[in-house]
This record gives structure tokens, C-alpha cells and sequence, in this order.
């Protein structure tokens, strides 16, 4: 049997409704381990405008590198506010491997949803200095000089903060995969 | 040795573009940049999992969520959420939100002149059970007019967000009725080409789920993308 997936339709502006039940901006439950980091961010239209109506997921594997075990489920789910911004607190994900696998550097998978998307967005946070950076086998599919915009900048003076964003159109337009 | 499979690209057609100027929110929101492909990995191949510790069991029920009964048509909205190779996705946490019967949201940007309803608050979840069934009640909702264009109404819809087994299942779109004649109009509803592939977000009237004397049921089937039956190990690139 072959059938063809739904087609995608947009949250529209009332996604709250159905949505924000569930926001989880905490992922790290008491006693797990892992660096600490928090992630914050804001959502940024072709006008420069901040956006307060996306929705941000991220789905990411524990500090060792593994998906989905026990005590650490790695997803998150963040609504924009009037600032355009979300956040998330969380563990440095370890590496897991890629493509032939060769491992990947450290990053989470990120989709936003939004008023205007008929679809969602997909892109990654990669970390800043991260040795594994140069080696990874997806930024080196991004052309090297947009490669910055999926890697999250540290925050001066704050111990593993770190600042993200959706840049959505222009010269610092966020790099969106399609898988 | 990976036994890791793909998931199939859409077919041609059946999924919107970013740009979509008919829509006209996607002007400033979609990319002007190429996407870049990305090949599916690990963090791409698997996904969250809720549970019961989360969705409680009376979550699916819209019309029991407030003291009294909410006001309109009451409906049971049910289907099965499969893959693209017909295989049941179970245990897959559905969320669902729409307009009350006079196409009000309960939401602080929603200015349309509708009542709102105070025993009606239009958000639901479940889990599909084991065979990838789902099954909501809840009351149909109302058109309601929005700013697109001049005298613009969207038709009636409930929204739908899944999550699948793995990351690149991820769907959220929304559900429409039979014979709603907005729906030629709508440009969320035509942002695809294919018809077939529009027809297919059309619940359609379902005597085996109607209740009756109590409600009308609707059924709705949502097809995640499905694993490509070739393992990527045996390809060469
Ligand atoms: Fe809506």
C-alpha cells in the first residue's frame, strides 16, 4: 500500500489554544546529568519585526549522545512572547553519529511553527567553540557563510547562556533545511 | 550494519511552498534563501514520546471540559493515523483546537464579533491506541471571517498537530468539512496544486461513528510520511 502523507496546513494565529498546554522550557528533570546551558532567542520576520506568535520545538539527545532514554526525553516546546523571544534550559547534547556514520557535532533539532508557514521550519543549534564543529558532515553541507546562523552565540558574563535566533528573511536569513 | 531507513520525499505536489502570496502572511515569513537538504540522521529518525502521565483520558472530549454544554452541533471527529506505507502509527499524542459554533476563539486576538462560549474552550489531545485510532467528540465549528483579502471567511476546520515516531513525521494541518462552499475560496485549503491531495484534508460523513440521536460523526485519516522500504546502507551515493 502506498498513500501519500497529509498535506501540511499552517497553526494559524490561534495555535495557543491547542498548543501551549504543553510548554516544556525545562527539559532537565532534578538529578540528570549534563552542562547545563540555557538557550534564548527570538523569532524575526522579513521586516525586522519580532514575531509573538511562533511556537518552538526542539527535540535533542542526552549528554551521552542516546535518543529518548529514561530520565532525559530532550523535547522542548517554547511560545514566542510580544519580545519575539522563547527559551529553553537544558544539557549540552553528546555527539551522535551522522551520515555513514562519522559522528555529528553536538546539536539540537529545531521546528517552528507560525501564522504565515504552511509548513513548519526545520533547522539545528550548533554550539559555539565546539571542536567537532569543523568535522560535522551537516554544516559542511551549508555554505560557509551562513554556517553562523546555526551556531548559538555565547552571552557575555553568564555562566552556559547562550543566544539563538530565527532570523526569518534577509542578508542574516537563518539557514531552514529541507529533510 | 545500520539498519536506519529514510523516510520518502512528498510526491509532487501535495505539499504547500513556503511562499504562497494568495496567503498573504507568508510574504514576510517565508525564506528567500535556498533550503539546504538535509540527510536523515539519527536526530531525524526518531522522536518524543508521551504518555498518559500527560494526556489525561478525558482530554478527547470537548464538550465535557466546563460545568454546563456547549452551545452548537455535536460531532464525534475520529479516523486513523497510518504511514505512507498503510502501517498504524499507535501511541501517537494528537492535538486538535478550533472555533467555537459562532467561529469565536477563545483568544486574546481573536476581535471577531462572534459570542464566545463560556462552557467551550475548543483544545483537545489523545493518544491513537494501538491500531492508530483516534477519537474526539466535540461541536462543529463556525466559519469565521479573517484579514486576508477583502471579505475573506475561512471555512470551518479544526486544526490537527501529530508528532509521529520520529522527527521528520512531525505534521500539523487542519481538518474540513463536506460540501462547505468556502472552500474554493480558502487559500490555506488550496495551497497545493494537487487535488487529490486538497480532497484528502475533507472529513467526510461517517454513519459507522455517528451516534444516534446524540451526534454526527466525522472521519478524518491523517497519513504520516512512511520509512522507504530500502535501507539507505544498500544505496549507492
Ligand atoms: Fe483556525
Amino acid at each position: 500500500m502506498s498513500l501519500h502523507a497529509t498535506t501540511s496546513q499552517t497553526v494559524g494565529p490561534y495555535l495557543h489554544i491547542g498548543l501551549t498546554w504543553l510548554i516544556i522550557e525545562n527539559l532537565v528533570p532534578a538529578g540528570v546529568a549534563g552542562e547545563r546551558i540555557s538557550i534564548e532567542g527570538r523569532v524575526i520576520d522579513g521586516d525586522g519585526k519580532p514575531i509573538n506568535d511562533a511556537l518552538v520545538e526542539i527535540w535533542q539527545a542526552n549528554g551521552d549522545g542516546k535518543y529518548g532514554e529514561k530520565g532525559f526525553r530532550g523535547f522542548g516546546r517554547s511560545a514566542t512572547d510580544d519580545e519575539g523571544m522563547f527559551r529553553f534550559h537544558t544539557i549540552k547534547p553528546g555527539r551522535v553519529p551522522g551520515p555513514g556514520g562519522k559522528l555529528q557535532a553536538p546539536h539540537i533539532a529545531v521546528n517552528v511553527f507560525m501564522r504565515g508557514l504552511l509548513k513548519q521550519h526545520v533547522t539545528r543549534i550548533y554550539f559555539p567553540d565546539d571542536p567537532a564543529n569543523p568535522e560535522d558532515p551537516i554544516l559542511a553541507l551549508v555554505p560557509a557563510d551562513r554556517r553562523g546562523t546555526l551556531v548559538a552565540k555565547k552571552v557575555a558574563g553568564k555562566s552556559g547562556a547562550l543566544e539563538w535566533n530565527v532570523i526569518l528573511q534577509g542578508r542574516d536569513e537563518t539557514v531552514f533545511f529541507d529533510c | 550494519m545500520s539498519q536506519i531507513v529514510g523516510y520518502r520525499r512528498p510526491a509532487a505536489g501535495t505539499q504547500p511552498d513556503y511562499l504562497f502570496p494568495r496567503y498573504a502572511s507568508t510574504v514576510k515569513r517565508a525564506p528567500t534563501q535556498p533550503l539546504v537538504m538535509l540527510p536523515q540522521t539519527q536526530t531525524e529518525l526518531s522522536g518524543p514520546v508521551f504518555g498518559y502521565g500527560e494526556v489525561k483520558r478525558g482530554d478527547h472530549d470537548l464538550t465535557k471540559q466546563h460545568a454546563g454544554d456547549p452551545i452548537g452541533e455535536r460531532i464525534v471527529v475520529s479516523g486513523r493515523v497510518l504511514d505512507e506505507n498503510g502501517r498504524p502509527v499507535p501511541n501517537t499524542l494528537v492535538e486538535i483546537w478550533q472555533a467555537n459554533s459562532a467561529g469565536r476563539y477563545p483568544h486574546r486576538i481573536d476581535q471577531h464579533d462572534a459570542p464566545t462560549d463560556p462552557n467551550f474552550t475548543g483544545a483537545g489531545r489523545t493518544l491513537t491506541d494501538k491500531r492508530g485510532n483516534y477519537r474526539f467528540v466535540t461541536i462543529r465549528p463556525g466559519e469565521y471571517p479573517w484579514r486576508n483579502h477583502y471579505n475573506a471567511w475561512r471555512p470551518a476546520h479544526i486544526h490537527f498537530s501529530l508528532f509521529g515516531q520520529a522527527f521528520v513525521q512531525r505534521l500539523v494541518t487542519q481538518m474540513y468539512f463536506p460540501g462547505d462552499p468556502l472552500l474554493a475560496e480558502d487559500p490555506m485549503f488550496n495551497c497545493v496544486p494537487d487535488e487529490g491531495a486538497r480532497n484528502r484534508l475533507i472529513s467526510s460523513l461517517d454513519w459507522e461513528t455517528t451516534i444516534p440521536e446524540i451526534a454526527l460523526g466525522y472521519r478524518f485519516d491523517i497519513i504520516l510520511r512512511g520509512p522507504d522500504e530500502t535501507p539507505m546502507e544498500s544505496r549507492k551515493s
